[in-house]
């Protein structure tokens, strides 16, 4: 993994927040097909890392690299745009609406009939089913809201939107929050999957054990800076905390 | 790994389909029991048929043209997960703007032209109040209750202003006829708001405005997300809602030959019953413009059925108040009930 270049680089990244230095010269890197957990207390900079990844707000000082080119987001459409995606566990999905149009909201297909634009609902159900089958995320009905699924289900369906829109970086915070033991192991084997579809993905969660399961890189900020980085392979727990807490 | 052959749930979604099903029939059995129980009753009382009256079938559908269009562009403004108080004053705005106009100009350019600009100039000052609760909902962020109310007494003072406090009687033969004239036995104003219906119909259902009016509604921050204009379908929604209670004020203009400030005054009750009763919810969501219609058709027949046996006037309010509640009341245990959660 090491021979290829990183999808995502972020060098000496600071940002201030009145008289709080709430990142200050963050470096972070991102490989195709690999997932990073992003390892810190309340208060290290996970989130506002990760809300200068996909252009919530402009960092102070430092640069991103998108593939191999450096890069400056206006706003969350201009990264989602460029194939940077949250996967927000609320704010993902439309509630009333059915798999087919959550996977397309915004970007609706229309036909034609009886001479009249209209939603191609047709369309929308089967590619929605496509992407979600190669993902290997079996849904038995596609034309209900999507408050019928559970909450694992849910987060699969936002996760194959960003995928059937071609994301090449997912941010997942706490994907695992809020779910039963069954079905944080579904989300954490769709994360396997989307690996091997070479899509990079920033995984933030205070679960150790999940972050154990699903990482192969962990990387501790702390108090806004880098406090170390492990391979996960070569990590063990008590060492990781050690960083966390200082 | 798949999602659905660890949780098989056969059971549980065959019983939720079961429960949607009743829930989209519930308007429709409803108005059957109604209209089954004025028929008993009428037989009873009467020896006289209720339905099988061509009078009453007229009178009801006549009767349930006005509520039934600021019902319908209600029903956009509650999927979206808000409320619009103003519809009533709005369509009194109308009917008194359309009369004074067409006064104005029919004794100069003839009645075609009399009635031409009186339905322009009543849309146009339609669509100001539905801008201005527009702006206020989807920019500064007030809550629609709030500002719909604001705009509630605004277009009552305007209006009432407009007819110099009292009914402006209206001289236009072709509005008059539009208001009270008939194609083919079916009545002008009821033809006319089967089109609205099937325009609106077509709008919420099938455009992505319509498909957006319900994201806003189901999750606002998804649809924001997604990249869809919120404010802008925000803003249309209350300019649509606004436009369809100012046709219904020309309606009114037209089949009593006058403006009034309330003329819409009773309405905002009926529209808002209307919707609720269709199966739409005040949680915003869901909702279609059928179910508004038969919603309309409900409170008319118990409005209408209520009077045709002669019960006291004033008991109408005091029933469509009731269904109103009941109706909120099972869609709350319907969305204690729907969800599945883990």
């Amino acid at each position: 993994m090491s021979e290829s270049s990183p999808l995502l680089e972020v060098k000496k990244i600071s940002k201030r927040f009145g008289g709080v230095h709430a990142l200050e010269d963050v470096d972070f890197r991102l490989y195709p097909g690999e997932v990073v957990a992003l390892a810190g207390d309340n208060g290290a900079g996970k989130s506002t890392l990760t809300k200068i990844i996909s252009g919530v707000f402009p960092p102070d000082s430092g640069e991103i690299s998108f593939q191999g080119v450096q890069i400056s987001l206006a706003n969350p459409q201009d990264a989602r745009a460029r194939g940077i995606e949250t996967i927000y566990q609320d704010l993902a999905l439309a509630d009333n609406l059915d798999v087919g149009a959550n996977v397309f909201l915004g970007r609706e297909p229309m036909t034609r009939r009886f001479g009249l634009p209209m939603i191609d609902r047709k369309r929308m159900r089967e590619e929605a089913a496509k992407t979600l089958d190669t993902l290997d995320i079996g849904l038995d009905r596609l034309d209900r809201p999507v408050r019928a699924l559970s909450g694992g289900q849910r987060q699969c369906v936002a996760i194959g939107r960003a995928l059937h829109w071609q994301a090449q970086v997912m941010i997942m915070d706490e994907p695992t929050a809020a779910l039963g033991v069954p079905e944080q192991r579904k989300v954490l084997a769709l994360i396997k999957s989307l690996k091997a579809r070479g899509v990079g993905i920033v995984f933030i969660s205070h679960n150790l054990h999940d972050i154990f399961a699903a990482s192969d890189r962990i990387v501790v900020l702390r108090r806004g800076i880098n406090a170390g980085e492990r391979a996960t392979v070569d990590a063990n727990p008590d060492e990781i905390v050690r960083m966390m807490v200082g | 790994m798949s999602v659905a052959a660890a949780h098989p749930r056969p059971s549980e979604s065959k019983q939720a389909s079961w429960i949607g099903f009743v829930a989209s029939a519930r308007a429709w059995l409803f108005l059957i029991v109604l209209i089954v129980g004025f028929e008993v009753w009428s037989q009873l009382s009467f020896q006289a048929t209720f339905v099988g009256n061509m009078f009453n079938i007229r009178s009801i559908a006549v009767f349930t043209v006005a509520p039934l269009l600021l019902a319908m562009g209600q029903t956009f403004v509650i999927i979206s997960g808000g409320i619009d108080l103003s519809v009533g004053f709005t369509m009194g705005l109308a009917s008194v703007t359309v009369s004074n106009v067409a006064n104005a100009i029919t004794p100069i350019y003839g009645t075609g032209v009399g009635l031409a600009a009186g339905i322009v100039a009543a849309v146009l000052v339609s669509v100001v109040p539905g801008l201005v609760n527009g702006l206020l909902i989807a920019r500064l962020r007030v809550p629609p209750f709030i500002g719909t109310l604001g705009m509630y007494g605004v277009a009552r003072g305007v209006a009432y202003l407009l007819a110099n406090g009292t009914t402006v009687p209206v001289h236009n033969d072709a509005l008059a006829w539009m208001g009270n004239g008939s194609l083919g036995g079916i009545p002008a104003v009821v033809i006319l708001t089967v089109v609205a219906l099937l325009v609106l119909h077509y709008v919420l259902s099938q455009s992505r405005f319509g498909q957006y009016v319900y994201a806003v509604g189901g999750n606002r921050a998804a649809a924001v997300r997604a990249g869809i204009n919120v404010r802008g379908v925000t803003l249309k929604i209350y300019i649509l809602s606004a436009v369809c209670a100012g046709i219904g004020g020309v309606l009114y203009a037209g089949r009593f030959s006058a403006g009034a400030a309330q003329a819409g005054e009773p309405l905002l009750l009926d529209s808002i019953a209307a919707v609720v009763i269709g199966g739409a919810s005040l949680f915003g969501g869901s909702g279609t413009i059928v179910g508004t219609l038969i919603g309309a058709l409900i409170v008319a027949v118990i409005q209408y059925g209520l009077v045709f046996i002669d019960v006291e006037a004033f008991w109408q309010f005091v029933v469509v108040g009731v269904v109103i509640i009941i109706s909120v009341l099972v869609d709350q245990s319907q969305r204690k009930g729907g969800r599945v959660d883990e």
